[in-house]
């Protein structure tokens, strides 16, 4: 059942599935991000997280951040724990055989979501594999990639979400090396290549438009990937107060882009139609300079023998929003 | 000239790898072992070597073999969780004969465990990583210095046998900073061993590099010049070429075991003896428990107690023979073995004793003290 929001007054006092209070780093994105997911819906909810931060910093004995069903097996198998419990529900609901309360609150139409949560870590590089196949199976859950494009958890390593030019303790910036040399996975095009019914990317500065694509992604059936941009305060190292503004800055420069990806299939999962909507479009479409320029990681790229980095990042970024334009503008 | 340097374990760890001549690191962030791969990839590329991280531990271990097969001395780096994951590879490594070193700074497991907190829960591990008959070589240092001098062992070990090499550090050493006394940089490097190549006179396409006498580790050329030979994890004959016959699979894993056991007295044995000479209790323990051990029998000492330390430096294989002879000076009851696990080597040396010596085990994450070793010592009534 979908929860309807009105404001942004109403949904911050709206009961909370997750509790702040936790070991994150103060201004961490994770924590925003977590609490937008999950007050997204009222029905009951069952969650699953990688190691990571989030996992760490959320539960540690005796004490817990999170107001629902929560499971943390390893890093990189949260897909498949996931989409493992969702699949026992399945099977407990075809032979009727859940529990009471449970079978009440599905008469009622609150059937269980099923939420995975793990870093950029956990889903392009370790977890990768345990993710496809489980999109490949088809599950119905929602898998939502905190994407920090880093390791935070391990000492800030590079990912293979980290953007060229990043300085990370596997990437380190000096004399011999501007640090990151490899562009970003784009995961968002390769999980919606699977045929997931709806995958999308969002920002936790635009609110609305998160909420907006979570609870899509809870009416669909079939398995969910949301990429989330996740400022981190501590390898992106900017001020804590920072966060919302970093965010800001990445979306209307258009190196995050908000959008989403909607295949129609069949029963067979033949897709018959795709299409890409971008779902927030700047109104000043600001250089990605002011955004590399908010966060020290890149300050060796303002260099002089550096600055060619920041011309490649414009030309990607415009590239990027061209295709995707493109590709709303021919509906597919 | 002996080089004093102010550094943690793992960053040691790092710094010997460079002065053994590595060129190629791969690997894949976890704690408490990351600082390796930090400082690698700094280091490296100041010697025009190559530092890659991977998608996965699986990844790590597998560019790293292949590029040792291509020539380099090569490097992976990981704690308990990762070796777990590496485990088939290490089974490659060994059946082909790629020489690879493998430094594991231990955490507590099992699984996920206790990751920013000391074990020495991988000793079975590193015994038997992987499936099949294995034998392991695995040094473990005990001490800020060893991390250097382990590391630059387990290189020269790795060529010369070509075979993987297991470093166990663990996240108390490898977290540790402190003073290290190294050896003279100039000594280090010319007592460094580069692998062997093959006979010139032989023609390159009849060169076999599986063809060796029966205790003698295979002789593999590097890729891209020339030779005509194959990589394989199926058993193989001295083509390299996988084969089902049935001598030539018993041999082969006959002489991969035997290649090590021949090397053991004048290659591989390492251990340290700490006021062995008039004791009469005695405290056998490896990597950072002896740390601890030692401030114990300094402290039982100053009390006037005859006590000592056997300390093996090289955990497989075992230093069989002298811990044999420990046997005959010392009954089991005045024996102590501290371990931070739930006693994974005591069963080796049981084995060679043929007497159980008595145990102090733990397995929370904390480190154990020289007061509870004195405690457990004057329970034994020292």
């Amino acid at each position: 059942m979908t929860k309807k929001i009105k404001n942004l007054k109403e949904f911050s006092l709206s009961n909370d599935r997750y509790e702040g209070g936790n070991l994150m780093c103060p201004g961490c994105s994770h924590n925003i991000i977590v609490r937008e997911v999950l007050n997204a819906t009222n029905d009951p909810v069952i969650v699953a997280t990688a190691t990571g931060c989030l996992e760490v910093c959320t539960a540690v004995y005796p004490r817990t951040s999170w107001d629902v069903s929560w499971i943390h097996i390893g890093f990189e198998n949260a897909a498949v724990a996931i989409a493992t419990a969702s699949a026992a529900y399945e099977v407990l609901k075809r032979k009727g055989r859940l529990p009471e309360a449970t079978q009440k609150m599905v008469d009622e139409g609150r059937e269980p979501k099923f939420v995975a949560f793990a870093g950029d870590g956990g889903t392009f590089d370790i977890g990768f594999q345990s993710l496809s196949g489980a999109f490949e199976r088809g599950h119905n859950f929602m898998y939502v990639c905190l994407d920090n494009e880093v390791y935070a958890n391990t000492g800030g390593q590079r990912s293979s979400s980290t953007p060229i030019g990043a300085a990370t303790t596997t990437s380190p910036a000096g004399k011999v090396s501007y640090g990151e040399k490899m562009m970003k996975k784009s995961m968002i095009e390769i999980m919606a290549d699977h045929g997931a019914p709806y995958v999308a990317q969002v920002s936790p500065s635009k609110w609305k438009d998160l909420v907006k694509k979570v609870q899509k992604g809870f009416e669909v059936k079939g398995p969910v990937y949301i990429n989330a941009q996740s400022a981190c305060t501590t390898e992106w190292k900017h001020a804590p107060e920072d966060t919302i503004e970093v965010s800001d800055l990445g979306v209307d420069s258009c190196v995050w882009p908000l959008y989403e990806i909607i295949n129609e299939r069949d029963e067979h999962g033949i897709i018959y139609s795709t299409k890409l909507n971008i779902t927030y479009r700047p109104k000043n479409k600001i250089p990605v300079e002011e955004y590399l320029a908010a966060q020290p990681r890149f300050r060796h790229l303002f260099k002089p023998e550096n600055r060619h980095i920041i011309d490649l990042w414009q030309k990607a970024v415009d590239a990027r929003w061209e295709y995707l334009q493109k590709r709303e503008e021919a509906g597919v | 000239m002996a080089r004093e340097v102010i550094s943690s374990g793992n960053e040691l760890a790092a710094l010997a790898a460079i002065d053994a001549g590595c060129k190629f690191f791969g690997g894949y962030p976890i704690t408490p072992s990351s600082e390796v791969a930090h400082e690698l990839s700094v280091l490296l590329p100041r010697v025009g070597g190559k530092f890659i991280q991977m998608e996965d531990e699986i990844g790590g271990i597998c560019v790293a073999l292949g590029a040792s097969m291509s020539g380099v001395k090569s490097m992976t780096n990981t704690s308990g969780p990762g070796m777990s994951l590496k485990a088939e590879q290490i089974g490659l490594g060994f059946i082909a004969e790629v020489p690879l070193v493998i430094t594991n700074v231990m955490r507590g497991g099992p699984s996920t465990g206790l990751p920013t907190r000391v074990q020495q829960g991988d000793i079975n591990q590193s015994k038997s990583p992987t499936h099949g008959d294995y034998k392991s070589i695995t040094f473990c240092a005990g001490n800020l210095s060893e991390c250097y001098t382990e590391v630059v062992r387990a290189f020269n070990v790795a060529e010369e046998l070509m075979t993987p090499v297991i470093v166990l550090l663990d996240e108390t050493i490898g977290h540790m900073v402190g003073k290290a006394v190294l050896p003279d940089l100039e000594e280090v490097k010319a007592n460094l061993v580069e692998r062997a190549k093959p006979d010139p006179n032989v023609p390159k396409n009849e060169f076999l590099p599986y063809d060796v006498p029966e205790d003698k580790p295979a002789v593999i050329p590097p890729f891209f010049q020339g030779y005509h030979f194959h990589i394989t994890g199926l058993h193989h004959g001295p083509t390299g070429f996988p084969t089902e016959d049935a001598v030539l699979c018993q041999n082969l894993i006959e002489r991969l075991h035997r290649k090590i056991n021949s090397r053991r007295k004048d290659l591989l044995d390492s251990y340290e003896e700490y006021l062995l000479d008039d004791a009469e209790y005695l405290v056998l323990c490896y990597g950072s428990v002896s740390l601890a051990a030692r401030e114990a029998i300094d402290r039982l000492r100053a009390e006037g107690k005859k006590i000592g330390m056997f300390r093996p430096i090289t955990l497989w294989p075992s230093p069989e023979e002298k811990i044999a002879e420990l046997a005959q000076r010392f009954p089991a009851d005045k024996i102590l073995m501290p371990e931070l696990n739930m006693g994974q080597y005591i069963d080796e040396v049981e084995r060679i004793m043929k007497q159980r010596p008595v145990s102090l085990n733990k397995a929370n994450g904390r480190p154990i003290s020289p007061a509870e070793i004195i405690a457990k010592l004057k329970e034994m009534g020292i």
